[in-house]
């Protein structure tokens, strides 16, 4: 039974573009980098419970190096791709052993803090940047020589990089690590005694959701051709941190669902209603008054009552 | 007096649901109404000015009916929400899902430049207000024509005037941190030192400024403060400056936001005797203005300025170009040559273009008085058909780099 | 010389702003150990409500304003507090959400009411006339402010250490559990400090206007503010937050004047110091 509905949803994701116009193949990419980057944050906020403010350093960071790489030192695409990667990840890693200093709000403070010096820096520092101009005229790679210039072969590049990064998340967090992660987030201190390193472990964790951070933004760029200062913004990190709340974070598909909402809301919605941002806080919390820990558990709750009661 | 703005919101949005809702049947060329996107920033910091694009190119369709050239107009209006991501995704909608004719906006640099690639890939027809220099300089496209001014091009004919007929030698300038205020004062500073006088101190402020108390007291003493500023950081700047008494101490000029309409409504009697230059001013004495101001004025009950002027503006021209084709504006590249050889007479005067897509057109210096009880920008001077390059040489002016924080350098700067 | 002295005055009167913008935060916190994200909308709601009021009715006093509007945002916070925080008292991460889904509405309700357009605060009229001292000028408001953060901080102070209410408060931030045991009605202690929190960001927003003015987009900018100065300060701490916000006064404009290049950063590389070196805060008594 569920066999069958996953096979029916990856068939419904794949077959898209054929039946869905432009608009819409193009709105579900966006969907696609936007959940690449909530479950990258999940991995801190739902599995380490370390609630990051600041996670949009990764995605605009790796954007910025692949734009500046490629438009201005004549980088081909695969080592813009692989050195933006690799030094997103260096990032986290430098990022981690500051942040890790703290916790609770303190971390969230000091991430906040870091990706809003990164902001400074990429409005400031505009003979590199551009500044608030920011950087445009950027290509799209073309991966085994196929163009990804229409509606359609993008979306399906972004599917395959997203459902790498699901299933690579996913192993992740089940991973015997993975427990040690969530055993450090609940019990740290006997985690500690249990001989684990809970610095280390959190540390790693840091790392590797900057990683995914990092390839959620060079689909981003990929996909707009274009990149802003806004996107290191305090707002494109809170937008990420609530999708993931809202979508239920500690499981693995909430931060998917609630990333599309979030994007839904503010790129679709925006056309019919007005007051938009009005909705969007509305939905949030409509989300937490009725399922308190996210829509995916508040959903199969649902179903599970329903089925008991049946 | 709020009331009925935000009553004429409601309307027009729930107009614009019900026309998008509506099943839309596929009409064979040259049918159909015509399909017009506007892209302004509805919500966020740059609002202000997105409600007005909104505002008056509605009252502009209204008062022909909805009809241009003879064919039925639909208005659908896009919130970028002042963020480039957010503009390409609209930008997307209106061509992808809306199958828009042409586009008008959007209002911010970042904006236009998120989406300028996508729009001349898809080739829109699209009349820009952002003022973003290389957009009509070095990186023009056959899509795109710009109806308002360059950032530097309404700052050009206030320097000269600032050196030859104020008699100024020494100015200080202060701008947002980012390329609009950038590129305003560099020409400003250009065309100045070019007329003998000297800025001696540039001050750019961080976007998000809470005070600008320190920036006040930093003010060097000169003849003259350009306001290179837009919105409401320049309106908060300058009522510090007032309240550290600096008024007294020099004359206060501005670029061509600096002292909009939008900005004069909320502002007392400090305000009076500065002068801004600008494209626009609602104080106009031209037939088409003396149509537009009163009745946006009557309608709205308050004057309307750079942005409303902005996109009645480019209504006049698509009317002309419409004209032109006979209504036709599946022919796109007809469209696109009948707006760039419109010539139109519009609210701020005849409209030419060069071929660079960018306007040709009067700039105004302006001076606040006080006129039916209301601040107004009084016009005193006309500086007509003003292009992009000023008085200088085309192609020595592209050849250069584009104007930034730091070029043209600034030779006198005090210590 | 003069420079030092007009920009440590400067200094002075910001500092005196984020106080009536950040010790409401910090009560809120120490008692809740709640990161409120909707206090910035707080603020910027008494900043509106005040440049409504004072434009509609030019003979208001702005300390009749303040206090009113102060009363309203209480209001607002209190209905909020008691209609959803209540409902959330163990989801941390849900109240990160509920507070964040507030202030988006609240500024959207800004906008819809508002407009886009800036609008001022007047300063009040005997105080337009800027002050001589030394043979330069500064504006007398600004001095005023700051006499208006002493004073908020010393009744603040006094509420907190010499009334009952304070001392329940106190316990309450010390030990929730231990105070709920010997029968100090922690929930309603809850909601009167949200109020209050609230309230003193609506007055402060208020007081504040004349310097700020009320434009979309100053819930964002003032949040940032409010968070920086409970985090040098220490959270939870009212001499935490009056010192941190004096810091933070002086940091900013002495380093917006002194080294513009770093004019963006330049109130996030001391708190990320501090965060790094002490994560309690300088004065802080908690663990974040």
């Amino acid at each position: 039974m569920k066999w069958i509905a996953a096979v029916l949803f990856a068939a419904m994701l794949v077959l898209l573009p054929s039946v869905a116009g432009d608009f819409y193949v193009n709105l579900a990419s966006q969907i696609l980098i936007a959940a690449i980057f909530a479950l990258s944050l999940n991995l801190l906020v739902g599995f380490g419970g370390m609630t990051s403010l600041g996670h949009a350093s990764f995605l605009g960071v790796a954007a910025y190096i692949s734009a500046l790489l490629t438009s201005r030192y004549g980088f081909a695409h695969g080592p813009a791709a692989i050195v933006s990667i690799a030094g997103t990840t260096a990032m986290a890693a430098v990022f981690g052993v500051i942040a890790l200093r703290a916790s609770g709000l303190g971390f969230l403070m000091i991430t906040l803090a870091l990706s809003q010096v990164l902001w400074g820096l990429a409005y400031r520092m505009s003979n590199v940047t551009n500044g608030d101009n920011g950087i445009a005229g950027l290509t799209r790679p073309m991966p085994f020589g196929i163009s990804l210039d229409s509606a359609a072969s993008f979306y399906w590049f972004a599917l395959a990089v997203a459902s790498v990064s699901f299933l690579m998340m996913t192993t992740f967090v089940s991973s015997a690590f993975g427990s040690s992660l969530k055993g450090v987030r609940d019990q740290p201190r006997r985690m500690a005694a249990l001989g684990f390193n809970p610095w280390m472990i959190r540390w790693i964790t840091f790392i590797y959701a900057g990683f995914w951070g990092g390839v959620s933004g060079l689909l981003y760029v990929y996909y707009n051709k274009y990149i802003h200062p806004t996107s290191l913004s305090t707002t494109s990190s809170a937008e990420a941190l609530l999708g993931v709340i809202a979508g239920g974070s500690g499981t693995l598909s909430g931060p998917a669902v609630g990333a599309a909402l979030v994007l839904l809301l503010k790129n679709y919605a925006s056309a019919y209603v007005e007051r938009w941002n009005m909705l969007l806080g509305l939905v949030f919390l409509f989300i937490v008054l009725v399922m308190p820990t996210g829509i995916v558990p508040g959903l199969s709750k649902l179903l599970n009552l329903r089925r008991g009661s049946r | 007096m709020p009331i009925s703005r935000r009553q004429f919101v409601s309307t027009a949005a729930g107009a614009g649901i019900a026309s998008v809702a509506a099943p839309r049947l596929t009409f064979a060329q040259n049918s159909g109404p015509i399909r017009i996107g506007l892209l302004a920033a509805k919500t966020g910091p740059l609002a202000s000015g997105g409600i007005d694009m909104e505002l008056a190119l509605t009252m502009f369709l209204k008062e022909r009916d909805n009809t241009l050239a003879g064919r039925k107009v639909e208005l659908i209006v896009a919130d970028t929400a002042g963020v480039p991501a957010t503009a390409r995704t609209k930008a997307q909608e209106l061509i992808e899902k809306n199958n828009i004719h042409c586009v008008i906006g959007p209002l911010a640099a970042f904006e236009a430049l998120a989406i300028a690639d996508y729009l001349t890939e898809k080739e829109v027809p699209t009349l820009g207000v952002a003022a973003a220099e290389d957009m009509t300089q070095r990186h023009p496209s056959p899509w795109f024509v710009r109806l308002t001014s360059t950032s530097a091009q309404c700052a050009y004919p206030l320097a000269e005037y600032s050196a030859k007929e104020l008699k100024y030698k020494k100015i200080v300038t202060i701008a947002d941190d980012f390329a609009y205020g950038h590129e305003m004062c560099a020409g400003f500073q250009r065309a100045f030192e070019d007329n003998g006088g000297k800025i001696i101190q540039k001050i750019f402020t961080p976007l998000a400024t809470p005070d600008y108390g320190s920036y006040v007291a930093q003010v060097k003493s000169a003849d003259a403060i350009f306001l290179g500023t837009a919105g409401s950081n320049g309106f908060r700047f300058l009522r510090q400056f007032i309240e550290y008494g600096m008024k007294d101490k020099m004359a206060v000029i501005g670029g061509m936001t600096a002292l909009d309409e939008s900005v004069l409504r909320n502002m007392g009697d400090e305000a009076l005797g500065i002068l801004t230059t600008s494209w626009y001013s609602a104080e106009l004495d031209n037939a088409a203005n003396k149509v537009f101001a009163p009745a946006f004025r009557k309608q709205f009950k308050y004057d309307p300025g750079y942005y409303a002027g902005s996109t009645y503006l480019s209504g006049q021209v698509l009317e002309a170009a419409l004209t032109t084709t006979k209504g036709n504006v599946e022919d796109k590249k007809a469209l696109m040559t009948a707006i760039r050889g419109s010539n139109a007479d519009t609210v701020r005067g005849l409209v030419k273009f060069d071929d660079l897509g960018n306007v040709i057109g009067n700039v105004y210096i302006r001076k606040v008085t006080r006129s039916d009880g209301r601040l107004v920008n009084s016009v005193i001077k006309t500086y007509p058909d003003v292009t992009q390059f000023w008085t200088y040489d085309k192609t020595a002016f592209l050849k250069n780099p584009v104007y930034s924080r730091d070029y043209p350098p600034a030779k006198y700067l005090e210590p | 010389m003069q420079f030092w002295i007009i920009q440590g005055l400067n200094s002075l009167s910001l500092g005196g702003l984020l106080f009536l913008l950040a010790s409401g935060f910090s009560l809120i916190f120490g008692l809740m150990r709640l990161a409120n994200l909707t206090h910035g909308a707080f603020f910027m709601l008494g900043t509106y409500f005040g440049a409504t009021a004072m434009r509609a009715n030019s003979d208001l006093s702005i300390w009749t304003v303040a206090v009113s509007a102060g009363v309203a945002v209480a209001a607002i916070g209190g209905l909020f507090e008691r209609l959803v925080l209540t409902r959330l008292k163990t989801n941390p991460l849900g109240q990160v959400l509920v507070t964040l889904g507030m202030s988006f509405i609240i500024s959207d309700a800004c906008l819809a009411l508002w407009g886009g357009d800036s609008i001022p605060v007047p300063t009040p009229q005997n105080l337009q006339a800027p002050t001589r001292l030394f043979g330069f000028v500064f504006p007398t408001y600004r001095l005023v402010l700051v006499g208006c953060a002493i004073t908020a901080a010393i009744t603040l102070y006094l509420l907190l250490e010499r009334t009952r209410l304070g001392a329940m408060i106190r316990a309450g931030v010390d030990d929730a559990q231990m105070a709920r045991a010997v029968g100090i009605p922690v929930a309603n202690l809850f909601t009167i400090v949200f109020c209050l929190g609230a309230g003193i960001a609506g007055a402060g927003g208020v007081l504040g206007g004349p310097i700020l003015s009320a434009y979309p987009g100053l819930d964002a900018d003032m949040l940032p503010l409010a968070l920086i100065v409970v985090i040098l300060g220490g959270i939870g701490s009212l001499l935490g937050a009056f010192i941190g916000s004096f810091i933070v006064g002086f940091i900013y404009t002495f380093g917006t004047a002194l080294f513009p290049e770093l004019a963006y950063i330049i109130l996030f590389l001391p708190m990320i110091l501090v965060l790094a070196l002490r994560p309690q805060g300088l004065l802080g008594r908690l663990g974040a």
